[in-house]
């Protein structure tokens, strides 16, 4: 009744090839960009920008990245991660040899070199693949780990290995508060999140897709494999070390080389398994998941105790939420293998219609 | 699976994220303090993090059970599970930053990772961090690290102390030229620590200082001691924690380094570090400061008014022992901060910046800490706005097979050159954050 | 079927065993390269038997078992509660009696695990892509890493076989001082090599063990000639679940059973890459190439790095090993005892 496209008709080839055709959809998601970005700041506390809203925002743009390369491109990668800390590490030494530069320039100078690091570690994709591509993506976690940790020029000679920021400045604005920190990386992310849409829309998305679903025959109708696959890995990598620079300097402040480390990377699968492989969207959905359930389940947790008569300590909770989370990826994987993306899809069909039958 | 199903298993899981979004329930305004409990119950780093929140929360529960709270104002608190992880442990001060009337009076972190990660947001949040007996070594510093409070040591001070035990084993810090001293350390900002002090002492001495890093969680160590079997230093300085501890005294009977010839830091001599060799870690050293194994009269108070009520956190056979101790002991340091900024602010739940005052000025002698019940598990603690440490010493116990043999030697780190790389390294830090740093003499001056 | 290229094999080959003989020949001491050798084929077993699990279940089912390494956790917990418990509960002797029906026991519970874990979680998945199957394993990884701690435990606990710790020292009129060798590792490569010895013979000589070998060749013809894939892929796991209490027996004694344990699957998997994911010879032999690298390149390896770049300390051995099983994935990409892939269009 409310989804209905009648009367919606298409004049041009520019409407035909709009990213939101239904002008509910157009509603919908500019409503939920205006609530965002000029609802939530007055609404939201500190603690919801801090703990839920900054990392979840910054973690979509490390799963979207990984979806491109995953879900889109079909190369497994177990150490995106990696690429994260590259661009945090990136950034850092950019700012503490070039103060005078732009911040949004320091993020796309990190996502850039990341991007590099990207192809470099890609190159084995164009001989191995599937789940020995994974082990390749994770000697690049090991390797990118160590070399943080040992070679003392990347964390400015600090003693104790690990390195701190300086609150982001830009234009002689300070972004110290948890809003003006929260609105950077919505813009930063919702631009981004636009050109991957793109991306995927384009002729160079459509070569990953095909790299994705049978390969030989790819390269058969003409698909160079080598661009396709680096490619994927560059612009995967680019989003990543945007996502890892923003992470390093706006969440975290300060961090070591374990901050990166291969629990992260399989967080970040775990995300685009949930969310949806292969899709923008899923990529928002699954990060949203993987942030909240901790929360939720640590306050969850001690209610639900209550309820029975178990007095539920920090431990039980930390293992309960260990069993919870295996459980719950357990379960999506049979019950909607595509993600909760698939099942938005799906209800979005069925709104199409509804409430009529057909 | 069926679509309703799904939809409604959806609509569920939607509404229980975002129902743990709302505010918990505002505490009513009554009369109490919060103090929250970082910890690490599981993970590689529990057995020794464990017994530590034990200690911590018995004496929280003993100060109101036996004096109805600190001046009548009731302690409540709440753990939160860190695994040693520095982000978990960030947000879990996210989340507890801002509970009970006045938000959280003060904050031991138990991890130097986390409290690096904290003390940049301490600026803003203006709530005191403990860390006693670790952290940032140039935190001693209150002009710049206003909120940081290493009380009773660092670890700077902890290389300090156990370089001089050997020089005087050696017969004069002198005889150690040429001598070989390896360090196997934890790969995290707590191993690395140490390795600045060790190195300026290098060039004091002319000893030769060999670094050998264990990555977490730290049970593959036998390159590292096939390494150490090879080169055959002279001391072995064991700067572990959690499991990390107890795999280094297994492998070094697995090739045969003399355990004598071992020393700890304070965190690398505790019993969950011994046990696992079990025969084996007989004539190991470590440092001990502040809380030495043992029972005293603050043991038998919270027996008498936590365990025998059936109120313990954690198994009764376990107070008394290294780290249960020390976990006492901060949580002494903490209600003793509180108190003493009682005195100037009011007998009423206080917020951080007042608790940060009472730390800043604590002045804890013998007679007093005898009368806490302390008397033998704590050394005295004087703050002042330029030395947040309060005074270190340790003595060096060593293991018997069944319980620690403390040393008669009591041992001061050199200030003379210490002090210097404190200064420089709290400075930079101010450069590198934009912090302004606070003027002592004149704070003293307008507050009389 | 083209004939495989071994250029780059031969060349590789000649690479690696130029570093092996490298030490020797810059003047180290030969008796220390001797035991840090020694020391690497005994670390490379323990890796094995942890691998075995793997190529088990790849072989007969096609799934990548990423939760091997929780098995074997959960299996050592298992093992060393019960036997701390039992003397407790129905009097048997502490010790080696109390050990011996610990063993006992805990298999069972592994055998119980591997029938919940092939329906709940293989059955309804049967036909998805292997990268989902692998992200069910992880699921079933972080369950029972839960479980495992909520039901037994988080601190750490020793199973004692027995051992000595102490170090023998052997060959000592050859090279002064002697070399190395620790008693645990002995034991475990003896306990390791009966273990093959006992999964080779059952599954040549014995019905099950043929029904096994029929299904890891062709799933379909198995199926056809009348195995029963199901049961079949329940023995599967619980033989997987067996190795892994064998492993964790082992990896406990020497290392304490705690929860780093689980930990031990990631070490695992450059074995399996290198051997490649069907062979057990492959498996073994995979675990003595990347035991005696990650310790040759971390004791040898290390240091000179160290001072040529200025590096805050070694711990080479961290990527070393996967850097390894990925040279050889370029020259091999099967490991070196897999079978070739052949893709249709």
């Amino acid at each position: 009744m409310f989804y209905r496209e009648n009367g919606q008709f298409k004049a041009s080839y520019v409407e035909d090839q709009q990213i939101l055709g239904i002008r509910q959809d157009r509603w919908f998601i500019f409503g939920l960009i205006a609530f965002a970005l000029f609802a939530v700041p007055y609404l939201a506390s500190d603690y919801m920008f801090r703990a839920v809203l900054i990392p979840f925002l910054i973690v979509s743009l490390a799963a979207i990245g990984l979806n491109l390369l995953v879900g889109y491109c079909g190369q497994i990668s177990l150490g995106h991660a990696a690429f994260m800390g590259i661009g945090a590490y990136a950034a850092y030494n950019l700012v503490v040899r070039f103060p005078q530069l732009n911040f949004i320039l320091v993020l796309v100078l990190a996502g850039l070199i990341a991007a590099l690091v990207g192809i470099l570690f890609g190159l084995p994709s164009l001989q191995i693949k599937g789940l020995y591509l994974g082990v390749a993506t994770l000697a690049a976690q090991f390797f990118i780990d160590w070399v943080f940790a040992r070679v003392k020029w990347f964390t400015n000679y600090s003693p104790s290995g690990s390195v701190s920021t300086a609150p982001i400045e830009m234009f002689g604005f300070k972004f110290d508060t948890p809003t003006e920190r929260y609105l950077l990386v919505l813009v930063v992310v919702i631009v981004f999140a636009l050109m991957a849409k793109n991306l995927v829309r384009g002729h160079i998305g459509r070569s990953w897709m095909a790299m994705r679903d049978m390969d030989v025959a790819a390269e058969v109708i003409g698909i160079r494999p080598m661009y396709a696959k680096l490619s994927a890995f560059a612009v995967s990598a680019f989003y990543a070390g945007v996502a890892g620079a923003m992470w390093g300097f706006v969440h975290l402040g300060s961090w070591e080389p374990a901050a990166f480390s291969v629990n992260f990377s399989l967080n970040l699968l775990f995300m685009i398994i949930i969310g949806g492989m292969g899709s923008i969207l899923g990529s928002f959905i699954g990060a949203a998941f993987i942030v909240l359930l901790p929360i939720t389940l640590n306050q969850i947790l001690p209610v639900l105790g209550g309820l029975v008569g178990m007095n539920f300590g920090t431990a039980l909770a930390s293992h309960m939420e260990f069993m919870i989370f295996g459980a719950l990826i357990i379960f999506f994987l049979i019950v909607e293998p595509l993600g909760i993306a698939r099942l938005w899809a799906i209800g979005k069909e069925k709104l199409r219609l509804w409430p009529f039958p057909h | 699976m069926k679509l309703q199903t799904s939809i409604a298993a959806a609509a569920a899981i939607t509404a229980a994220l975002t129902g743990s979004l709302l505010p918990t329930s505002a505490s009513a305004q009554a009369k109490e303090q919060f103090f929250p409990v970082l910890s690490y119950r599981t993970g590689a780093y529990a057995p020794n993090g464990t017994p530590f929140a034990n200690g911590y929360v018995d004496y929280l529960k003993l100060i109101n059970a036996r004096d109805g709270g600190i001046n009548g104002v009731k302690i409540t608190y709440e753990e939160c599970e860190t695994g040693y992880a520095t982000d978990r442990g960030v947000e879990c001060y996210e989340r507890l930053k801002g509970k009970g009337p006045t938000g959280a009076a003060v904050f031991h972190t138990l991890s130097t990772g986390i409290t690096f990660a904290l003390t940049d947001k301490s600026f803003t949040d203006k709530i005191p961090i403990i860390t006693a007996g670790y952290g940032r070594a140039d935190s001693v510093d209150g002009q710049v690290f206003k909120w940081n409070f290493p009380l009773g040591g660092t670890y700077w001070g902890a290389a300090d102390m156990l370089i001089q035990h050997i020089g005087k084993k050696e017969g004069g810090l002198d005889k150690l030229k040429g001598k070989k001293i390896a360090l196997v350390y934890h790969d995290s900002p707590y191993g690395k620590e140490p390795i600045a002090l060790l190195q300026e002492r290098a060039k004091m001495h002319g000893y030769e200082l060999s670094l050998l890093p264990v990555t977490h969680p730290g049970v593959e160590q036998k390159a590292t001691w096939l390494q150490v079997r090879q080169s055959r230093p002279d001391y072995l300085f064991l700067w572990g924690w959690g499991v990390m501890n107890g795999t280094a005294l297994k492998e070094a009977v697995a090739v045969g380094y003399p355990r004598e010839k071992m020393y700890g830091v304070w965190w690398a001599g505790a019993e969950p570090d011994v046990r696992p060799a079990g025969d084996g870690a007989k004539g190991y050293n470590a440092l001990t400061f502040m809380a030495p194994a043992g029972q005293g009269k603050v043991h038998a108070d919270v027996m008498k008014f936590v365990h025998d009520k059936g109120q313990g956190t954690g198994p009764k056979a376990e107070v008394g022992e290294v780290l249960y101790n020390r976990g006492l002991v901060a949580a002494m340091m903490s209600v003793e901060g509180v108190k003493r900024a009682q005195l100037k602010y009011g007998k009423k739940p206080l917020k951080g910046e007042e608790v940060q005052w009472g730390l800043e000025n604590l002045a804890l002698d013998q007679k007093a800490l005898a009368a806490l019940g302390f008397a033998g598990f704590a050394d005295p603690i004087s703050t002042s706005c330029v030395d947040h440490e309060g005074g270190s010493r340790a003595k060096i116990h060593t293991w018997d097979g069944n319980k620690w043999v403390v040393g008669n030697d009591v041992y001061e780190a050199d200030q003379q050159v210490i002090k210097p790389m404190i200064r420089a390294s709290a400075a930079k830090y101010a450069q590198e954050k934009k912090v302004t740093p606070r003027d002592c003499a004149k704070e003293l001056a307008s507050a009389k | 079927m083209a004939a495989r290229k071994n250029g780059p094999v031969i060349a590789l080959g000649v690479v690696l065993a130029a570093g092996l003989a490298a030490p020797l020949l810059t003047g180290s001491a030969p008796g220390f390269y001797l035991e840090v050798l020694i020391g690497g084929l005994m670390a490379g077993v323990l890796y094995s038997l942890v691998a075995l699990g793997f190529v088990l279940i790849f072989k007969a089912s096609g799934v990548f078992n990423f939760a091997q390494g929780a098995m074997v956790l959960f299996a050592a917990l298992a093992l060393a509660r019960l036997a701390e418990w039992l003397p407790g509960w129905i009097g048997i002797p502490a010790g080696f009696p109390a050990l011996a029906l610990a063993f006992v026991l805990a298999t069972g519970i592994m055998i119980v695990l591997a029938w919940v874990v092939e329906r709940v979680v293989l059955r309804p998945l049967v036909a998805q892509d292997p990268v989902a199957l692998l992200m069910a394993t992880l699921g079933v990884t972080f369950f029972l890493d839960g479980f495992g701690q909520t039901i037994w435990g988080s601190d750490v606990y020793k199973i004692d076989l027995g051992i000595s710790k102490e170090p023998t020292m052997i060959l000592q009129s050859m090279f002064e001082g002697g070399i190395l060798v620790s008693k645990e590792d002995l034991v475990a490569t003896v306990i390791a090599t009966l273990l093959v010895l006992m999964l080779a013979l059952f599954f040549q000589k014995t019905a099950t063990g043929r029904a096994l070998r029929a299904v890891a060749d062709d799933h379909q013809a198995a199926q056809s000639i009348g195995i029963p894939l199901n049961r079949i892929w329940v023995i599967v796991w619980a033989v997987a679940g067996f190795v892994a209490l064998v492993a964790g027996m082992v990896w406990g004694s020497k290392l304490g059973v705690q929860f780093s344990l689980a930990q031990l699957a990631l070490k695992a998997l450059p074995v399996v890459i290198l051997g490649g994911f069907t062979s057990i010879p492959g498996a073994i032999i995979g675990g003595l190439v990347i035991g005696v690298g990650e310790k040759m390149a971390e004791v040898f390896l290390g240091p000179p790095l160290v001072k040529m770049w200025d590096l805050a300390g070694g711990g080479i051995e961290n990527w070393f090993a996967y850097v390894l099983a990925l040279l050889f994935l370029m020259v091999r990409p099967e490991g070196l005892f897999g079978e070739k892939h052949i893709d249709r269009v």
